[in-house]
């Protein structure tokens, strides 16, 4: 295995330092990280390295929707987005609600070796809501299932969801919620508000997802379990968070860098690539979330990936399907957004992005400090660099993006995975590639 | 203008010009021969993709008054789930050559999508679009409303005016209507004063951005004296639970926000009463009051084929005037074709 070692890198932010990366782990820091024969510069001068990142709500498609994306294609676009570990949601065909489709999609997450893949399993069978899948099996599987989550699709039934948070206390699980009360939700196409009201598109109410945010932090006391609210995108929802965290119930929560950073004004144009679920909000309530995110109300950034095949979103608004991607800009928009309003520092985004996730999943080995004898899942980030988001450049099989053709600030210039470089210079490095001839960001792949 | 997708596509002078244009038309409508050339060898398509035959039989009557072929594409009962026969058919149209798309359809935002898309060339106009928009029906209610209200009661000409002081009460179910959302616009550019008048359950959240005033007392309104009631229709299935259960009853809707004899009877001498139709009588509007002379229903229906024949006159045929109020646009598919015919033909509508 190659030894790397980063020159003038800035980990988390902090003062520049050498590291030195060699089989496997984090092998010395600053002046033990000794050049050798055969080590391989990584000029970092300038460069911020984080822990890999993790992503605790990606949509890899497969099985099913391999013309979506596939795990191959789902995590090529991760380890390029500086993910080290994904979360690969169970709303797949099947629906990943047995210990065979689990254990399948994590070996397809092996093999492929662009990043851990993690299958979230279903709460219940196919999804319906009604029978809990075979939780307990998916958990002793080879993929080790901690998180569980019917997303897409919110488990609505109360007695449902109480049953599944007892559950999973068995082997130290979380269920990750997908808030949406079905009722209140009917067709919906859009947040309610001024701009539905105008366009005559049926509304999805905040109260809609405050609704079931504020029922499971109270299920989630009353049998002293672990919730994850995924997506959570209404200023209400934070309070709500906020109020549950202060009373100490175990609840962790999500945001998406587009929560994070777009409004329902841009669905104006009736553009498809801005239909999501839930939708994009108002104003208020993305300060509202990049607050809660500041303040630590909200845990993670999550990026709800999820790809759709072109014909899905060349359509009208009516017919088209909810989603975008996101794992190739999330760090991007973070860095906009949060870091360069000075509102989190790159610690606070190794945070958000790694180690709270990492925890939240009980994802081992990622998330950790950057340390010495530490595993080498690192990313290395090129703060000033800027680029124009072209989906059509991007590893993901789809080219649904909200970003497209926005300048975003960030750039991941290589990834590690157990010391392994999945990116180098910006770009994938395949399994068993020589980086010998590298010498540096410039020259990885000249 | 290069589409009518939405009323807000229109400032004042254009909504005027269409008004004045609808004027110039419904003259040659009084002729032996009602036909005119000005669209000979040009094709509109009546895209419907739900079903309106009132509508379309509007649209279609205008575009062959103007000579144009003329095709009805009904789309009804295709798939739309997966969005594909929209575009699909789009580009059949495309194909076929269409000018112009007229285009009804059950999803809000189709039509924008379809002008927008590249998938046609051809004007697109917006025959009435889920929830969102009807701006032909707000042009024919306010061509309606001006012959009436402006213009000493329609006995003066009232070329070149809009609707300034007017005060128009809109009733009903105004959450599901791109009636009432285009009437609120058009009528706010030409002047007027709106005032929504339903149940809270049918009104938009939201609808306080609208440029109008909200009230859910139906008496209270009448007896502030509006210069015309507009009833919007009331779809029978928004009673029931399982559509919503917007109202309690029938019943209950008919003594809130009904139209009868008494009502009536509180509006002042020269004030009308629009309805867009079917009407359901009985519910939102009594048969009495329904065929009572302030009725201008029928009308309505005659307005439309005139206003009709102007958008689609100022869309493909239109002259200097249009052109001049072009927003700078690269010109519509087949400008320049035949415009000098428009100007020599016996129509003349811009001499
Ligand atoms: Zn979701």
């Amino acid at each position: 295995m190659t030894t790397y070692l980063l020159t003038g890198a800035r980990p988390l932010g902090g003062d520049p330092t050498d590291v030195l990366v060699a089989d496997g782990v984090v092998a010395a820091l600053g002046a033990e990280a000794s050049r050798g024969s055969g080590v391989h510069v990584v000029d970092a001068d300038g460069l911020v390295l984080l822990p890999g990142l993790v992503d605790l709500h990606t949509h890899l498609r497969e099985p099913g929707r391999e013309d979506a994306e596939t795990v191959e294609s789902g995590t090529r676009a991760a380890a390029l987005g500086g993910f080290t570990a994904v979360h690969a949601m169970a709303n797949t065909s099947p629906a990943q609600d047995t210990a065979g489709v689990v254990e399948q999609v994590w070996r397809l997450g092996r093999d492929a070796g662009w990043c851990d893949v993690h299958p979230v399993g279903a709460v219940t069978v196919g999804l319906a809501g009604e029978q809990l899948a075979e939780l307990s099996a998916m958990a002793r599987s080879a993929a080790a299932v901690r998180m569980f989550s019917d997303d897409g699709r919110c488990v609505h039934d109360p007695v449902v969801m109480r049953r599944a948070l007892e559950y999973v206390k068995a082997f130290d699980g979380v269920v990750a919620q997908h808030a949406q009360e079905p009722r209140l939700t009917e067709g919906a196409q859009m947040h309610e508000g001024v701009v539905s009201a105008e366009l005559g598109l049926t509304g999805w109410p905040a109260v809609a997802e405050e609704a079931i945010v504020a029922r499971d932090v109270l299920l989630a006391e009353h049998v002293g379990s672990r919730l994850h609210v995924l997506h959570l995108s209404t200023a209400g929802s934070v309070e709500i968070v906020r109020w549950a965290k202060a009373r100490g119930i175990d609840v962790t929560a999500e945001v998406t860098p587009h929560h994070l950073m777009l409004t329902d004004d841009l669905v104006r144009g009736y553009d498809p690539r801005f239909k999501v679920n839930p939708p994009l909000r108002t104003a208020d309530d993305v300060e509202a979330v990049r607050q809660g995110l500041a303040d630590g109300t909200i845990d993670t950034v999550g990026t709800d990936h999820a790809p759709h095949p072109r014909e899905d979103k060349d359509c009208e608004w009516g017919a088209a399907a909810f989603g975008m991607t996101g794992l190739e800009t999330a760090l991007s928009v973070v860095q906009a957004v949060m870091v360069d309003t000075g509102r989190l520092t790159w610690s606070d985004v190794a945070r958000v992005m790694s180690s709270a996730p990492a925890r939240i999943g009980r994802v081992p080995g990622h998330g950790r400090p950057i340390a010495v004898g530490e595993p080498a899942n690192l990313t290395l980030v090129d703060p000033a660099a800027r680029r124009v988001v072209v989906p059509e450049e991007q590893a993901t099989a789809s080219v649904n993006s909200p970003f497209a053709g926005r300048e975003l600030p960030g750039r991941v210039v290589a990834t590690f995975l157990r010391g392994r470089a999945t990116v180098l210079d910006g770009t994938l490095v395949e399994a068993g590639a020589s980086v010998e001839r590298a010498s540096g960001r410039h020259g990885a792949h000249a | 203008m290069r589409h009518l997708l939405s009323a807000a596509d229109l400032d004042l002078d254009q909504a005027v010009l269409v008004l004045d244009t609808a004027g110039q038309m419904a003259a040659t409508q009084a002729r032996e021969i009602k036909k005119l050339p000005t669209l000979r060898g040009r094709t509109v398509v009546n895209l419907f993709f739900e079903d309106s035959t009132r509508t379309r039989i509007s649209f279609e009557t205008a575009a062959k008054r103007l000579s144009a072929d003329v095709i009805n594409f009904s789309a009804k009962g295709s798939s739309v789930s997966k969005g594909e026969s929209l575009k699909d058919t789009a580009l059949t149209l495309q194909a076929m050559g269409a000018d112009a798309v007229v285009i009804r359809h059950q999803a809000s935002g189709a039509p924008h999508t379809l002008a927008h898309s590249g998938w046609t060339h051809g004007a697109v106009v917006n025959a009435g679009d889920g929830m969102h928009q009807h701006p032909t029906q707000a042009l024919l209610d306010a061509y309606t409303l001006r012959r009436h209200l402006v213009g000493d009661g329609g006995r003066a000409d009232v070329t070149g005016r809009d609707l300034a002081g007017a005060h128009v009460a809109i009733v009903g179910d105004v959450l599901h209507s791109r009636v009432a959302r285009s009437n609120v616009q058009l009528l706010r550019t030409l002047g007027a004063r709106v005032t929504l008048v339903a149940p809270p359950t049918l009104v938009p959240v939201g609808v306080h951005a609208w440029p109008a005033e909200v009230s859910y007392d139906l008496d209270e309104v009448l007896a502030t004296g509006p210069d015309a009631v507009m009833m919007l229709r009331v779809q029978r299935e928004r009673m029931s639970g399982a559509g919503g259960g917007f109202f309690p009853s029938p019943l209950e809707y008919t003594r809130g926000y009904g139209l009868d004899a008494r009502r009536l009877a509180l509006l002042p001498d020269h004030a009308i009463v629009l309805h867009p139709g079917p009407m359901n009588r009985g519910l939102e509007i009594s048969a009495d009051a329904a065929d009572s002379p302030r009725a201008v229903i029928v009308e309505q229906v005659a307005n439309g084929v005139a206003v009709r024949m102007a958008v689609l006159y100022l869309l493909l045929a239109g002259g200097d005037t249009a052109r001049g109020r072009d927003d700078g646009g690269a010109g519509r598919a087949g400008d320049g074709q035949e415009r000098t015919d428009v100007r020599t033909d016996e129509t003349r509508v811009h001499a």
